[in-house]
C-alpha cells in the first residue's frame, strides 16, 4: 500500500513535469546499482580486509584480527613476489606497447595508401578476446609442437621452454599480451598525431626545417601530453587485464614465475578460500588503481585538446 | 607533404639536385614505412592463420616435426568433436544473452543518467556526479569478492542475472554519456520546453537522436566488454551449461584435449566479434578515442 501510494506520488510530480523530480528520477536506477554493486561492496571489502571469515560458515562468524591480514601479507614471501612480478610485467608491456604503438601510429600516418587496411589489421587483436589470445598464443608458444620452437628447430636454434620453463615464462606472457594491446595504442597515438595543425609543420618548412628537425621539434613535443595520457592508461589495463592471459597460459606459475596481484587474489578467494586475506590483497590493488585512475582522470580535462 | 617538393623545385637546377635527394630520401623513408608495416601486419596475422590452419589439421600433422603452415588436407573431424563433445553452442548462446542484457540496461539506465546529469538541474546532481566519478575508478577486484557473496545470497550463481548484475550499469559509460550531451546549446531544448514538451520527450526526440555517435561507442563498448569478460564469469559460473564463450574456452583449455579442437573452438569463439568488427570497424576504431579513458 504504501510502495503504491509512494509510486502514485512519484508519478503526479513527473506528471507536473518538475524539471528536479526529472532528475532524480532519470538516475535513480544507477543509483540503486551503485549502492548494491560498488558501495556496499567496497565497504564490505574494508570489513573484510579486517577479518578472518570461512565462506562455508556464517558472516557473523568472522574474527576480527585487526591488522592481522595485512601484516601476513606484508611478510608472505609469495605476495611480495608476486607484486614484483606485476611491476616487472607492467613495466615491460608497457614499455613495448608505447614504442610499438608510436612506431606503427608514426608509420600509419606517413600519408601511406593502404594506411586504412594496415589500421584495421592492427587493432584486429584488441577485438580477439584475452582468453582467445592466449590460447592462440599458448599453442604458438607450445615447447614441443608450437610454431616457435619448430622454426627455432628448423634453424637449429636451442629451444626455450616458453611457458613451461620458469626464466621464458614471464616474457612468454608479456609477449602475448602485447601482442593484444599494441593495436589500442596505436589508434589513440593516430589520432593525437591527427590533432597535430598541418600549418604548424608548413611553417616550420618554410622557415627552413628539415622533415627530421620538424618530427623533433614539433612532433615528439605535441605528443607527449598522448604518451602521458597512454602510460597512465597502460599501467591501468596491464595491471587488471594481465589476469586472463596469466591465467589461462600459466596460473601463475611454474612456482609462482608469472604470478601477478590479480591472480593470486583470485586464488586466496576461489581456490584457498581465505576471504578475509583476500579482501586485504583486493584492498592493496584498490589503493593502487584509485591512485593512477585519479592521475588517468586528471589528464581527460587536457585530453580533450590532444585528441 | 607534396606542397614542399614543388617549392624546392622552382628557383632553378641547383636545388632540383637537392629535390632530387629528397625524393630519395623519401622513397627510401617509404620502403622502410612499408617493411615495418608489413612485418607487423604479418606478426599480427600469423597467429590467426597458424589458429584456423591447426583447426583444420589432423593429429597427425600437428604433432609432427617441421614447420607445415598449411594443412595439406581438409580436416574437419575437429569440428565434429567440437560441436559434438563441447557446449560450444550453449556458450555462444549465454555470451549473447549476457551481452543482450548488459547492452539493454546500459542503453537505458546509463545512458538515462548520462542525461540527467548533462541537461536538467535538480538537487545534489554535481555531488552525486563527483560520488559517480568515483565509483568509475573503483576496480574490479576490490567489488569481486563482496559481489560474489551477494549474488550468492540472491541465489544467482549460474545464471544470466549473477553473470550481467556486475555490468548493469557502467559508470564510466554514464561519464561519456554526460561529456558528450554537455556540447548541445541551451537553446536547443529550449524552443521545445516552450512548446511544451516534457523533459523525457526533450530526452527522446531532441537529445537522444543527436547522440548517435556516443551511443554507439557505449553500445560497442558494453558489448565488448561483456563478451571479452572474463574474472567476474569465473567467479559466478560452476555448471558448464552456464559458462559464457570465454569461461567454456579456458575449460577446454584446461583439459587434455588435442590442439586441433582447441583451435577450432577458439576460432569460434572469436568469429561472432570478429564479424561484428569487419561491418562496424569505423565504429570500432572512432569508440576507442572516445572510450579510450576506460582500462
Amino acid at each position: 500500500m504504501r510502495v503504491l501510494s509512494a509510486w502514485g506520488r512519484c508519478k503526479r510530480v513527473l506528471a507536473r513535469n518538475d524539471e528536479a523530480a526529472w532528475g532524480m528520477a532519470l538516475i535513480a536506477p544507477s543509483v540503486v546499482f551503485f549502492l548494491v554493486f560498488i558501495l556496499v561492496p567496497v565497504a564490505l571489502s574494508f570489513w573484510l580486509g579486517f577479518h578472518r571469515w570461512n565462506p562455508l560458515r556464517p558472516m557473523n562468524e568472522a574474527q576480527w584480527i585487526g591488522l592481522g591480514n595485512f601484516i601476513e601479507l606484508a611478510t608472505d614471501r609469495d605476495f611480495l613476489r608476486t607484486a614484483w612480478n606485476t611491476f616487472v610485467f607492467v613495466v615491460a608491456s608497457v614499455t613495448l606497447m608505447v614504442v610499438g604503438s608510436v612506431l606503427t601510429a608514426l608509420s600509419l600516418n606517413a600519408g601511406i595508401r593502404a594506411s586504412a587496411i594496415y589500421r584495421g589489421l592492427f587493432y584486429s587483436p584488441v577485438v580477439t578476446s584475452l582468453v582467445a589470445t592466449a590460447v592462440i598464443w599458448l599453442w604458438i608458444f607450445d615447447p614441443q609442437w608450437g610454431f616457435i620452437n619448430n622454426v627455432l628447430r628448423e634453424l637449429g636454434i636451442p629451444e626455450p621452454g616458453w611457458t613451461a620453463s620458469r626464466d621464458w615464462a614471464m616474457p612468454t606472457v608479456i609477449i602475448t599480451f602485447v601482442w593484444r594491446e599494441v593495436g589500442y595504442f596505436t589508434v589513440i597515438y593516430l589520432a593525437a598525431l591527427q590533432g597535430i595543425p598541418e600549418d604548424l609543420k608548413e611553417a616550420a618548412k618554410i622557415d627552413g626545417a628539415s622533415p627530421l628537425q620538424v618530427f623533433r621539434h614539433i612532433t615528439i613535443p605535441l605528443l607527449m601530453p598522448a604518451t602521458l595520457f597512454v602510460l597512465v592508461l597502460g599501467i591501468l589495463r596491464a595491471t587488471q587485464n594481465s589476469f586472463a592471459v596469466i591465467y589461462v597460459m600459466t596460473s601463475g606459475g611454474p612456482v609462482n614465475s608469472t604470478n601477478v596481484l590479480v591472480v593470486y587474489l583470485f586464488q586466496y578467494a576461489f581456490e584457498f578460500f581465505r576471504m578475509g586475506f583476500a579482501s586485504a590483497v583486493s584492498l592493496f590493488i584498490f589503493v593502487l588503481i584509485f591512485g593512477l585512475s585519479l592521475i588517468q582522470f586528471r589528464l581527460i580535462g587536457r585530453r580533450t585538446e590532444l585528441l | 607533404m607534396a606542397g614542399s617538393v614543388q617549392t624546392a623545385q622552382k628557383p632553378g637546377a641547383v636545388t632540383t639536385l637537392r629535390s632530387n635527394r629528397l625524393t630519395w630520401t623519401r622513397r627510401a623513408t617509404r620502403l622502410v614505412l612499408y617493411i615495418y608495416l608489413t612485418a607487423g601486419a604479418l606478426l599480427v596475422l600469423i597467429p590467426y592463420v597458424w589458429m584456423v590452419s591447426a583447426s583444420l589439421k589432423a593429429p597427425a600433422e600437428i604433432f609432427q616435426a617441421g614447420v607445415n603452415f598449411l594443412p595439406t588436407s581438409f580436416y574437419t573431424a575437429n569440428y565434429e568433436v567440437l560441436f559434438g563433445d563441447y557446449q560450444i553452442v550453449r556458450w555462444l548462446v549465454n555470451s549473447f544473452v549476457v551481452g543482450g542484457i548488459v547492452l539493454l540496461t546500459n542503453m537505458t539506465f546509463t545512458v538515462m543518467a548520462g542525461y540527467a546529469f548533462a541537461r536538467l538541474r535538480f538537487k545534489g546532481r554535481d555531488f552525486m556526479f563527483f560520488v559517480y566519478v568515483g565509483a568509475m575508478m573503483v576496480p574490479i577486484q576490490v567489488r569481486l569478492i563482496p559481489s560474489f557473496i551477494i549474488v550468492k545470497n540472491l541465489g544467482w550463481l549460474d545464471s544470466y542475472q549473477g553473470i550481467a548484475s556486475i555490468q548493469l550499469v557502467e559508470f564510466f559509460g554514464i561519464f561519456l554519456i554526460r561529456q558528450f550531451m554537455l556540447n548541445f546549446p541551451r537553446e536547443l531544448e529550449d524552443a521545445a520546453r516552450i512548446d511544451g514538451c516534457s523533459w523525457f520527450r526533450v530526452m527522446w526526440q531532441i537529445i537522444l537522436p543527436n547522440s548517435k555517435p556516443a551511443l554507439a561507442a557505449l553500445a560497442i563498448f558494453t558489448f565488448t566488454a561483456s563478451w571479452n569478460n572474463f574474472l567476474w564469469p569465473l567467479v559466478v559460473i560452476n555448471r558448464p551449461d552456464w559458462m559464457t564463450i570465454q569461461v567454456g574456452l579456458s575449460s577446454m583449455k584446461g583439459e587434455i584435449i588435442p590442439w586441433g579442437v582447441l583451435m577450432a573452438g577458439t576460432f569460434v569463439s572469436a568469429f561472432p566479434l570478429a564479424v561484428l568488427y569487419i561491418l562496424l570497424q569505423r565504429l570500432f576504431v572512432q569508440g576507442i578515442v572516445t572510450t579510450g579513458i576506460k582500462g
